[in-house]
């Protein structure tokens, strides 16, 4: 099987927008948020709350989650998990 | 020979503040070989983590949620619940009143166990636990107290205080064997050295003690302020914003219908630059210095040029003759002024929340 083929079917990917909202809230806003999705699916995460960086990751830790990346942009944080709902 | 029926694999949820006392009271159940997950309730209230997450001063202080921390030192899921519409009836209209400033603990303890009820039900978990110790606290922890609160929560037996497990009648885990009472603890009083002793046998070392709880309700200048947005509006109604910008900045109180909030660094000024567009907004535009929110509206040219020369004050300008401020409405229309700031002396006492 061609690696096209074995990505046809194109990974779903879902935003939550935590921009001013302080801890916790960010952190629920993404839990809310996974709890809807299927394994697999990237959730994108962009909080202005600085905690959110050590509080999302420790979330997907307890989880099962996995934290694709972690970026800051103009005060921003953007996270990007996959989704696991087998844990 | 014959095979035994496997035996339920029982399950617990217990509530997480964060602090020491959940931590430990996990660990003892979970030592018993009890399934256990964690329950955090966002009240509005828990605002410890806002105030690291916003000003610059707090920035030696991890900016950790104690409660997530927690569940990862041991090993269980967190579920994060918010609760800030319910817990508006909690606070407005305790049935037990309030302690020292404006905590209605007996009443919120006995909501978060009332939820946690709820959400065993849905989740199908066999029974309850907290970190309470008998006569730890003045309102919701003391021995004539805790029977109430799994009365009136509907948890009844199925509430179990780990570390004062042996100091209370015996709850329906006990009675049906999941639990080993012997195991359990008859922890009692304001000490805290039982608790440390036994963090120690556990080998925890890095806990978080937050004096008085995590609740800004405890809070003595935090219950002056929530008391001031109280006694000045029509009603005692509030959103999560004004509870939230309690804990921002310094507060003057000019008039019953005027309060200002004056940012007192960047981390503050920063993240009020969010409510630009919910509260008229004032800052110095020669100088340096604070932005100011306007929860209220200005009835007389004296009480904006007193706003002004109050912003100007505490603007880099303080010294200057004159310093000019830009005023923001909240549709976005602006207009400056030139002031001289106000002295020190000139600040009326009464006006500072």
């Amino acid at each position: 099987m061609s690696a096209e083929q074995t990505h046809s079917q194109p990974v779903k990917s879902h935003q939550v927008d935590a921009r001013r909202l302080l801890c916790p809230l960010p952190v629920i806003r993404t839990q809310d948020a996974a709890a809807k999705l299927q394994t697999g699916e990237l959730l994108t995460v962009t909080s202005t709350d600085p905690g959110a960086k050590l509080d999302i990751p420790c979330w997907c830790r307890i989880n099962g989650h996995e934290v694709i990346e972690i970026k800051e942009q103009d005060h921003e944080i953007i996270i990007t998990i996959k989704v696991n709902q087998e844990g | 020979m014959k095979p035994q029926p496997t035996e339920k694999q029982r399950k617990a949820v217990a509530l997480i503040s964060g602090g020491l006392d959940s931590m430990l009271a996990v660990k003892v159940i979970q030592e018993q070989g009890i399934h256990v997950e964690g329950i955090n309730f966002f009240t509005g209230f828990c605002v410890e983590g806002h105030t690291h997450a916003v000003r610059k001063k707090h920035k030696d202080k991890q900016k950790r949620n104690n409660a997530l921390w927690v569940a990862e030192q041991l090993g269980i899921k967190l579920h994060i619940v918010d609760v800030v519409e319910e817990y508006k009836d909690v606070l407005l209209n305790p049935v037990h009143g309030y302690g020292k400033n404006v905590n209605p603990c007996l009443d919120c303890k006995t909501f978060m166990v009332k939820k946690a009820v709820e959400w065993i039900k849905e989740h199908d978990f066999d029974f309850i636990i907290t970190g309470e110790v008998v006569g730890q606290r003045p309102m919701s922890q003391r021995r004539e107290t805790m029977p109430i609160v799994a009365k009136d929560s509907g948890s009844d037996d199925l509430l179990v205080r780990p570390l004062s497990a042996q100091q209370l009648p015996a709850t329906l885990p006990e009675r049906e064997g999941w639990l080993d009472r012997e195991k359990m603890y008859d922890f009692s009083g304001r000490t805290r050295k039982p608790q440390m002793a036994l963090a120690a046998q556990y080998g925890f070392k890095d806990y978080a003690q937050p004096a008085g709880g995590c609740c800004m309700l405890t809070d003595e200048s935090y219950a002056v302020k929530l008391k001031d947005m109280w006694a000045n509006r029509p009603s005692r109604a509030y959103e999560l914003d004004d509870i939230i910008m309690l804990k921002m900045g310094r507060h003057f109180r000019l008039a019953p219908h005027l309060k200002l909030i004056i940012g007192r660094e960047e981390g503050e000024n920063n993240f009020m630059q969010g409510y630009k567009n919910q509260f008229v907004s004032i800052f110095p535009t020669s100088h340096p210095g604070a932005l100011c929110l306007v929860d209220g509206e200005f009835k007389s040219d004296e009480e904006l040029n007193q706003a002004l020369a109050l912003v100007a004050r505490y603007s880099q300008g303080k010294n200057a003759p004159e310093v000019t401020l830009n005023v923001r409405q909240i549709d976005g229309t602006e207009q400056e002024y030139t002031i001289p700031p106000m002295a020190a002396d000139e600040i009326n006492k009464e006006w500072i929340v």
